[in-house]
């Protein structure tokens, strides 16, 4: 059996990795697929961000491509109206819980938000959903880094990261439903907790919600 | 081979539990229903009057504790069991009717059939349960012993037959266990309805040795509790279930994953393994094969997520109980990465009888595509609410309007919802919807887990969908986008419509969220947490246009929508009893002596509606909430 199979997205055909995710077989081709939570190295995908939606020939609804593996012959739409009608919703849906002043955020014109906004021709407001506030306080305990989990998607890029650096995982989730939050043991201060300040976290951060204090060189 | 086989070993376990029953019979005996259902309506007293009573009399009579017979309306209950007499049922007992049934029918000879709901075998003088309207639709398979036999006792199961699918198993091949259940087309009976033979096959395929399964005893959906009764009420029956799953599928380890909220279906499950045990039908060398396997009960903490069944493996392993996409599927990837098989409670229940009578036997009952039969718990507006089983295909109108008996009050039906937070609310016009997996799922609603609740017309559609959306809210784990923000702000724009906020654009906004969280969540909860909202849009549009165009809640429920008024001509002068009712102070005589209310005071707690007697019944609610003009006219 070949190492690679052959799919057609968006009209093109491309060379996958057998086995791999239809997420990834994309982007490695230069398609884009917006996305936030999709891990490569994660065994399972965490496919909660919902946002990756692509049509699959032969599968009646819109599928996250984070969770399909590629198959030969494989025939994926990236944009349909289903697809851009669940992909607004999603994004909307994150920003009506996002702190969404742009200009003070360290993230500007950095910012996954920002580059799915752009892709897919979508607002960075949205007037559907009221707005959520979640009025997290900013911990900015360390010397370096902050986090303003107002700003946090739950991707959980940052609490992966961590895990893979640290033997004992510092951060991670907690709370239920739209109390969701990634926090230390304890709900300490990052600089109280048992935090090694590696600062891989703030590098994953896609949104920031984990920054640097002082933007680096 | 050794000479003495699972049939012989299992023939002795039958001779001993039948002569140990076949003891007690010629003495009388009391069995008094302390599930959860009838502990809860004062059972446990009961069963304390009866010992006292029979113990002052000096009587020989014992006094038994079963489970749950569905009759859930009359509790407490107790059967009377006395040699020379059909066993007769009695309902709402309280102390004085203990007193009375021990006196005259125990100590003396008169069963005082004006007390009895039934008998329960046929006899001349009085009718059976059978001869209820509901009798003639309801088919008794997995409900059979509850209620009937001694939840505490193995021997009573066994003396009923039971263990003996085991051991007719046990003499067989595996595969044919196997066989027997898919060629059954046994439906899961914890909502989706997918094949149980085909998913165990599937966990043969991975070639793996170490194997579980696990029986989903969860149960959170609000107004449900069947797998609690059977639970409570036939423990052996699930576990039998269970040792032939395993046996098919070559498992050595099970899990009964129940919630702590069901303490006593904990306390009669850990019995009920433990007696297994002692007898050699649970452990090593089950009924002298080589064939090991062995149960243990893992106590769930009560999150409704974690009914999903990605989600309860993940909280059997010390995570956080969340869902996670699939595939890979847990009958190759479960429990610690092995092939597990979970099935609900009920879908266990079904195999021995599948085993026992055949596969073509079970597909006699209900039909082509859902065989056998369906349990629900019949609970709100009808009269005999209770736990009711009927074969697949029985209508949601006989079941509502005959096992139900209809409404209470002679009131108008309105809605049913059934599948629970999952399920939908269907109207009158659906009510010839035959009772099946694919019937009910194209009405809009869905099987779920059997709760069936049943309303009328003082039941508000838009705060159904509003109760139920705030539950699924609540309960959402919040991993993923649509569920966690998407049923928020479905609640926000429900809580808007029952305050009579919003314009029709805000009707169209949550359909179209409703059915992006529908198409775009993760797991099951949130996929099916929308049809609630739906199915209301569709039936009861107009409720939800009365509420945003006109201000008025026709059902008179939504606080903000309503006032409470006293009609000046009904009202008496020499009544002040509403007065007194009013934690707030809000009614007052008027110089005329009628009563008013102070609309500014009242909050609307309802008291002095109750309160008012019934010859007068000058308290009225009134929606939109506005004076009569007469009233305005005066006030001036
Ligand atoms: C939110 C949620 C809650 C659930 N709760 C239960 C439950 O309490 N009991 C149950 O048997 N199945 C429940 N299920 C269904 C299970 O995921 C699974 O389909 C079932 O246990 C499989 O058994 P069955 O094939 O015998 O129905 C739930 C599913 C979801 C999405």
């Amino acid at each position: 059996m070949s190492e690679y199979v052959k799919i057609v997205i968006d009209g093109t055909e491309v060379k996958a990795r057998r086995g791999e995710k239809l997420l990834w077989a994309a982007l490695e081709n230069d398609i884009y697929i917006p996305h936030l939570c999709a891990i490569r190295e994660e065994a399972r995908p965490n496919a909660s961000c919902r946002l990756c939606f692509v049509e699959v020939e032969g599968t009646q609804d819109p599928v996250p491509s984070c969770t399909r593996t590629v198959e030969d012959g494989m025939v994926v739409k990236t944009r349909s109206p289903r697809v851009d009608r669940l992909v607004k919703t999603g994004f909307e849906l994150l920003l009506s819980d996002h702190d969404l002043k742009c200009r003070q955020c360290p993230a500007n014109r950095n910012c996954a938000l920002q580059t799915i906004a752009k892709k897919r021709g979508l607002k960075l407001k949205q007037k559907r959903f009221k707005p959520v506030a979640r009025n997290y306080e900013i911990d900015d305990s360390p010397e370096e880094f902050a986090f303003n989990r107002n700003r946090c998607v739950l991707c959980g890029q940052c609490v992966f990261a961590d895990r893979r650096e640290n033997e004992t995982g510092v951060i991670g989730f907690a709370g239920r439903g739209i109390n969701r939050v990634v926090t230390t043991f304890q709900d300490l201060p990052l600089a109280e907790s048992i935090c090694r300040k590696c600062k891989v976290c703030v590098d994953v951060c896609p949104v920031g919600a984990l920054y640097y204090k002082k933007s680096p060189e | 081979m050794s000479t003495s086989g699972p049939r012989e070993e299992y023939g002795k376990l039958l001779e001993e539990a039948r002569e140990k029953v076949k003891s007690g019979e010629g003495r009388a005996r009391v069995l008094v229903g302390t599930a959860t259902c009838g502990v809860s309506a004062g059972a446990l007293k009961i069963k304390e009057d009866f010992i006292n009573e029979i113990q002052s009399k000096g009587l020989d009579a014992d006094v038994v504790e079963v489970g749950c017979m569905g009759h859930c309306y009359a509790e407490p209950l107790a059967v009377i069991a006395k040699p020379g007499f059909p066993p007769v049922c009695y309902g709402y007992l309280d102390d004085g009717l203990v007193h009375r049934l021990v006196e005259d029918f125990l100590a003396g000879d008169d069963p005082s059939y004006e007390y009895a709901l039934a008998a329960l075998e046929r006899n001349d003088v009085f009718p059976t349960f059978e001869d209820f309207p509901r009798g003639v639709y309801e088919e008794k398979l997995i409900l059979e012993n509850c209620g009937y036999i001694d939840a505490y006792d193995l021997d009573s199961y066994i003396a009923r037959d039971g263990y003996g699918a085991l051991a007719k198993a046990l003499s067989g091949e595996p595969r044919a266990v196997l066989e027997e259940v898919k060629a059954a087309n046994l439906r899961g009976r914890g909502g989706a309805g997918f094949p149980a033979g085909i998913k165990w096959e599937a966990s043969l395929n991975g070639g793996d040795s170490e194997k579980y399964v696990i029986c989903n005893a969860d149960e959170g959906d609000p107004g449900a509790f069947m797998d609690r009764s059977i639970l409570e009420s036939d423990p052996h029956l699930v576990i039998e279930g269970m040792i032939l799953c395993a046996y098919a599928i070559g498992a050595e380890k099970g899990y009964l994953y129940i919630r702590a909220e069901y303490p006593r279906a904990v306390g009669h499950v850990q019995q009920a393994i433990d007696r297994a045990r002692e007898k050699g039908l649970l452990g090593t060398s089950i009924l002298g094969t080589d064939f090991n396997f062995d149960l243990e009960i893992f106590q769930g903490s009560g999150a409704f997520v974690c009914g999903e069944a990605t989600a309860l493996v993940s909280s059997m392993e010390g995570k956080m109980g969340m869902p996670e996409s699939r595939p890979p599927r847990l009958a190759s990837h479960g429990l610690r990465g092995k092939p597990t098989i979970l099935n609900n409670v009920k879908t266990f229940a079904y195999v021995p009888f599948i085993i026992n009578r055949g596969a073509d036997w079970f597909k006699g009952i209900g039909t082509e595509e859902s065989p056998g039969t369906a349990v629900f718990s019949l609970v709100g507006k009808v009269n005999s609410t209770g736990l009711v089983e009927v074969p697949m295909g029985t209508t949601l109108r006989q079941l509502i309007f005959e096992v139900g008996d209809g409404l209470r009050d002679g009131k108008e039906f309105k809605a049913v919802q059934i599948g629970g937070p999952s399920g939908g609310c269907l109207p009158e016009s659906a009510l010839d919807v035959p009772i099946d997996f694919d019937s009910l799922h194209e009405a809009g609603a869905i099987m779920g887990s059997g709760g069936l609740v049943v309303m009328d017309e003082n039941d508000c559609m838009v705060a159904v969908a509003r109760y139920f959306l705030e539950f699924t809210q609540h309960e959402s784990c919040g991993k993923c986008t649509f569920c966690r923000l998407g049923t928020k702000h479905m609640l926000d724009i429900l809580n808007d419509i029952c305050r009579g906020e919003g314009d029709p654009e805000t009707l169209n906004l949550l359909k179209e969220l409703a059915e992006d969280v529908r198409d775009g969540s993760l797991c099951n909860l949130g996929r099916t947490a929308p049809n609630p909202v739906l199915t209301t849009l569709k039936y009861f549009m107009d409720e939800y246009k009365a509420h945003i165009e006109e201000g008025c809640c026709p059902a008179r429920v939504c606080r903000d929508l309503i006032l409470f008024y006293i009609e000046p001509p009904r009202c008496s002068k020499l009544c002040n009893v509403c007065v007194g009712s009013c934690p707030t102070e809000a009614i007052f005589t008027r110089d005329d002596g009628l009563k008013e209310i102070d609309q500014e005071k009242c909050v609307k707690c309802n008291n002095c509606l109750k309160a008012c007697p019934p010859e007068y019944n000058a308290v009225i609610k009134l929606s939109p909430p506005v004076l009569p003009p007469e009233k305005e006219k005066k006030a001036k």
